[in-house]
């Protein structure tokens, strides 16, 4: 079949409106509904990695708005570690504002490429399992690992971690996210008395020291290491450091 | 013109589309760690594939034929997004999951291998019919390659342990080969295999 130049220029044009506003309207529809879940997500390994939540539970979504009533989303200065103010959870997008205005860029090797002007922690005010859970972020073997580390009220001690988002390989690196290797985590020391990160992920079966030091993954070393490099970054005095020094010994 | 029943069931054995037509060999090897994402990428090909096929078979008298293949693209492109965005907003542990792997479904070759082959050249109907059909060929090797790598991987199918592994006090070793991509050609070679096997008359002549 023969079709004219004009013909086959406002085919295509239509069809590109056509595909371009079935898109839009699809992405502006359910924009809502995905910011919801994406929340809910956060909110939900917040839950799991403070022990709020038990790491078996099945959690609807009005148990979690339930449970996260007993949680404070801080906001707090990077640079000094002051608390600045509280926030609703899900206002500020810390992983935006480290791309924004008045984030520094920091030499590590966990390829964070730059660390935000203020910094979100959530201070876990239930009874009994009072804690701290910080965001970090940083790049694994193919992906860049998304989690929360839980410190308990003096902030020497690790309650616990998870991984909510990450795309190393299932089986291996992928194992982040397995509930047996992040049993290891709670009860580790992350500094020592005078203050020095001292908390690492070492090569599978090389644990000297299993106080600090957490087994790597079997078949993963570079995702194991760059668990390290996170630690490194985010606990040090450019992250959350000044913050956990500020905290030390008073949660009340 | 083939018949109905043919169109849906020769692409499950001697027209499958990975192993006989090899296309959309890619997917097959990258989604395939786990049972779970197979199901859930297998779902969302179906949809993509009978969409396209239905859409650009209803187009088809209309489409020049100097820029019908870009037109498919985007026809293709549209529905992954819509099925992407779907997945976000409905199934989110899933999608999180997956959602790199279903972006990837305008390059499976698939999708425009049966755009370009059949539903230019065949009414909705038979297109939509021809699209499950190739669907459910493609969704079948997929889940038998999924089954086994999860299963001899790690021990589990959709997550629930089959096989207790040594490192939480069982007997199995997983197999780190079915992990990685590698494990998936092994298993897609002993799936032509067995077809050849059953139906001999798919060997190619010496």
């Amino acid at each position: 079949m023969d079709f004219s130049n004009r013909y086959i220029l406002g085919f295509t044009l239509t069809i590109c409106l056509v595909c371009s506003l079935i898109v839009s309207t699809v992405a502006v529809g359910l924009k809502d509904q995905q910011i919801f879940n994406r929340n809910l997500d956060k909110q939900k390994n917040i839950l799991f990695v403070s022990g709020l939540a038990a790491a078996d539970e099945v959690l609807s979504s009005d148990r979690i708005t339930e449970l996260f009533g007993n949680i404070e989303t801080l906001q707090v200065d990077r640079v000094s570690g002051k608390i600045l103010r509280t926030v609703e959870f899900g206002s500020y997008d810390v992983v935006k504002a480290a791309k924004g205005e008045g984030s520094e860029k920091v030499k590590n090797k966990a390829h964070v490429s730059s660390l935000p002007k203020f910094l979100e922690v959530y201070r876990i005010r239930a009874e009994g399992k009072e804690c701290w859970v910080l965001p970090i972020w940083g790049n694994g073997l193919w992906s860049t690992l998304w989690g929360y580390l839980a410190l308990e009220p003096n902030g020497i001690l690790v309650r616990g971690i998870t991984f909510y988002s990450h795309g190393e390989t299932a089986g291996l690196g992928g194992e982040v996210d397995n509930p047996r290797w992040k049993e290891l985590w709670p009860g580790m020391t992350v500094f020592d008395p005078q203050g020095n990160l001292v908390l690492e992920v070492v090569k599978n079966g090389k644990v000297q020291d299993p106080s600090r030091q957490v087994d790597g993954l079997a078949g993963a070393t570079i995702t194991s290491v760059a668990v390290t490099y996170m630690l490194e970054v985010w606990l040090g005095e450019k992250g959350y450091g000044p913050f956990l020094a500020g905290i030390k010994g008073a949660i009340q | 013109m083939r018949k109905t029943r043919q169109l849906l069931v020769d692409p499950l054995h001697i027209d499958n589309p990975i192993t006989l037509q090899v296309l959309g060999i890619c997917s097959a090897l990258a989604v395939t760690t786990k049972l779970e994402t197979s199901l859930i990428l297998s779902v969302a090909t179906t949809f993509v594939l009978i969409g396209s096929n239905v859409i650009i078979s209803l187009l088809r008298n209309n489409i020049p034929g100097n820029v019908r293949i870009i037109t498919q693209l985007a026809i293709i492109a549209t529905l992954v997004v819509l099925a992407d965005e779907i997945l976000k907003a409905f199934v989110y542990d899933i999608s999180k999951q997956l959602t790199v792997f279903v972006g990837l479904i305008i390059t499976n070759c698939i999708v425009m291998g049966r755009a370009e082959a059949f539903a230019m050249a065949n009414p909705p109907w038979k297109s939509a019919l021809d699209g499950l059909g190739n669907a459910m060929g493609y969704s079948l090797v997929l889940i038998f390659v999924g089954f086994f790598r999860e299963l001899l991987g790690s021990g589990t199918l959709l997550d629930i342990t089959v096989l207790e592994k040594a490192t939480d006090g069982g007997w199995y070793i997983p197999n780190g080969l079915m992990v990685l991509s590698p494990g998936a050609f092994f298993l897609i070679g002993i799936f032509i295999w067995i077809q050849r096997s059953i139906t001999p008359s798919l060997n190619e002549d010496e």
